[in-house]
């Protein structure tokens, strides 16, 4: 897998790197500005992107903007955005193009290199990974008359680890309970939700669009 | 010794008081330039007829006027009329309307129609007075000169009265100078100067707008603390942070104890950026500047640690000391309601109304917050107050408790 980089901080950009590498990716070119990253990517193609958001020359949200930028030019190359902060409106617009190959994840998560890889590799693979945090915001940002409504607490925990990309295994492992268990609350969940019966994986993503969608 | 310091004291006295004292020159100069400068008067009462024509030179000459009368007081008295704020802008006929509408422009038509004339007139009495101070004061001097015909110079009992009542005048003259000088004075201070409530009233803007300024000066500069935290300190720790973790995860075949000490200082430098993001969004949150009020409190209720229903209504954005203090608020309130109130569910809202940004802040805890006690409410009183907001805290034993905070934000 081939990725680039953009990050302003020197610092920050050695470690992403060697994350990167460690995660069995080819870092194809290492940027620091939103124009250096849309050439890159128009030059390398790369799976995957990883993007801080505040940059050069703006240092407000020009990571999003080139995110966004990438999502309509390049669809194979999946973005995964890096930010001070979580603000939920950037997610429900990068969701809105198309889910998966997106993720969104608070800047100190790389601390914990583990978990950041199986992002890195979740966001690549098509997946999404949205931090735990715009999760929460977007939960907040639920109330009045919603299909969500009718949702348990449990079902909901569960539907907001399916909106960070998580797979059954991964939800079952955060919640202490057995893979079965979580079939059966995702199923409750696609039922309550009144989404049409097709294949899994695109209810699944279908529920997850549902629960952004109110935030925007 | 006592008594000859008195009689060394009354004769300076007196020397500085007689007739040809600089003060009498001066008093009476001042008096004097009185009569050219009630000439306007003199044309307003002419040109009576034309009354809205008089009105209209009177509004261009009534600036000037107050100059030159200032003037006179300043150099021949050495008395400050201060000056009134005028405005005095290019002549475009709505600062010509501000000027007629304006109640110092009435007051000082006052003073150039009804005192000025007046003052004139005192002003040519006291010329007089010198005048015939002199003439009888000289009155053997002119007999001597001018042959006159009841027999020529002689010592006469009614001329000795009246050099002695020329030279009473010649010494009370200047004391008849310096009373109509007291006179002017005061009606010029009464009339020409400032008027006392509307320099209060300027005095206050002033210091509404220095104050405006010096909190704006200290949240321009919690926001550059705030970026140079983001750019240096976290930047690094984040980087440290990482390497920590590269460390743990590569480097498997480290002796227990070694592994024990990275992981050690791996916890430390996630926890040290855990802390010194929430100092940075004590200060002034970088959201808060990019994305404003409603994405930088969903970020706040996210983290609460009890279920928060916001609602941020905004049609425009406050400026940004107001969503400072908002978000101060809103992030103060939080942390009561989780600390004191043992409350199960808080609610926000932010809303504007007109020129009014209403926060209320209200959860179903056990109530009792007293604005009196507890350093976090008085903090919270002292920020609203800075923006000359207002907060209410409703909170009756056994809750709910109601915290409403009005900032206006119209400026």
């Amino acid at each position: 897998m081939r990725a680039v980089i953009a990050e302003d901080s020197v610092l920050l950009r050695i470690g992403l790197v060697k994350v990167l590498e460690m995660a069995g990716f080819e870092v194809m070119a290492e940027t620091g500005d939103a124009e250096a990253l849309l050439a890159a990517v128009a030059e390398h193609e790369p799976d995957l992107a990883l993007v801080d958001v505040r940059m050069p020359p703006g240092f407000t949200d020009e990571g999003v903007r080139a995110a966004l930028m990438i999502r309509r030019q390049w669809p194979a190359t999946s973005v995964l955005l890096l930010s001070q902060y979580v603000e939920e409106r950037y997610a429900a617009d990068l969701l809105t193009a198309r889910a998966g190959g997106i993720g969104y994840l608070l800047k100190q998560r790389v601390a914990d290199v583990e978990e950041f890889i199986d992002a890195v590799r979740r966001v690549a693979a098509g997946g999404t990974a949205l931090d735990p945090q715009v999760v929460a915001q977007l939960l907040l940002r639920r109330g009045g008359a919603d299909p969500l409504e009718r949702l348990t607490p449990r079902e909901r925990e569960v539907l907001a680890l399916m909106a960070e990309g998580r797979s059954n295994a991964g939800i079952a492992a955060q919640l202490v309970v057995g893979e079965s268990a979580v079939a059966k609350h995702i199923n409750n969940i696609l039922a309550k939700l009144d989404l049409p019966p097709a294949d899994a994986d695109h209810r699944r993503v279908l529920a997850v669009l549902r629960f952004l969608d109110g935030s925007s | 010794m006592g008594i000859s310091g008195a009689l060394r004291r009354t004769t300076r006295w007196s020397a500085a008081h007689a007739p040809w004292s600089a003060w009498a020159w001066r008093t009476t100069a001042f008096t004097a330039a009185a009569i050219p400068m009630a000439l306007p008067a003199a044309a307003a009462l002419v040109f009576f007829k034309a009354a809205p024509l008089v009105l209209l030179v009177a509004l261009f000459l009534t600036p000037l006027l107050t100059r030159l009368q200032r003037s006179r007081f300043r150099e021949l008295l050495e008395r400050e009329i201060p000056a009134v704020a005028h405005g005095d802008r290019p002549l475009r006929p709505r600062a010509l309307l501000a000027r007629l509408r304006s109640e110092s422009t009435w007051r000082q038509y006052g003073y150039h129609l009804l005192v000025s004339p007046l003052a004139a007139i005192g002003g040519a009495a006291i010329v007089l007075a010198w005048a015939c101070g002199f003439a009888a004061a000289a009155v053997y001097g002119w007999s001597w000169l001018l042959p006159l015909e009841h027999g020529g110079p002689g010592w006469t009992r009614s001329y000795d009265a009246v050099t002695a009542l020329g030279a009473l005048l010649l010494l009370a003259t200047p004391w008849l100078a310096a009373a109509l000088a007291r006179l002017d004075s005061l009606a010029a201070a009464a009339l020409l100067g400032p008027n006392r409530s509307k320099e209060l009233e300027r005095r206050v803007e002033d210091l509404a707008e220095s104050r405006a300024g010096v909190l704006d000066a200290a949240d321009l500069e919690r926001r550059r603390i705030e970026r140079d935290l983001h750019d240096g300190a976290q930047q690094r720790l984040v980087a440290l942070a990482m390497n920590l973790g590269i460390a743990r995860a590569t480097l498997t075949d480290l002796p227990p104890e070694a592994k024990a000490v990275i992981d050690e200082a791996h916890r430390e430098a996630k926890e040290a950026i855990e802390e010194l993001g929430n100092l940075v969004r004590g200060l002034h949150p970088a959201v808060l500047e990019d994305r404003g009020l409603d994405a930088a409190l969903s970020g706040i209720a996210a983290r609460a640690p009890l279920p928060v229903e916001l609602t941020v209504e905004l049609a425009r954005r406050p400026g940004p000391t107001v969503e400072a203090v908002a978000y101060f608020v809103v992030s103060e309130a939080l942390a009561n309601v989780a600390k004191h109130a043992r409350a199960g569910r808080c609610r926000v809202e932010v809303r504007r109304a007109g020129d009014l940004l209403r926060i209320t802040v209200t959860d179903d805890g056990v109530g009792g917050a007293d604005a009196a006690r507890g350093t976090g409410l008085v903090g919270l009183r002292k920020r609203v107050g800075s923006v000359d907001g207002t907060i209410l805290i409703n909170s009756p034993l056994g809750g709910p408790t109601v915290v409403t905070v009005e900032l206006p934000c119209g400026l």
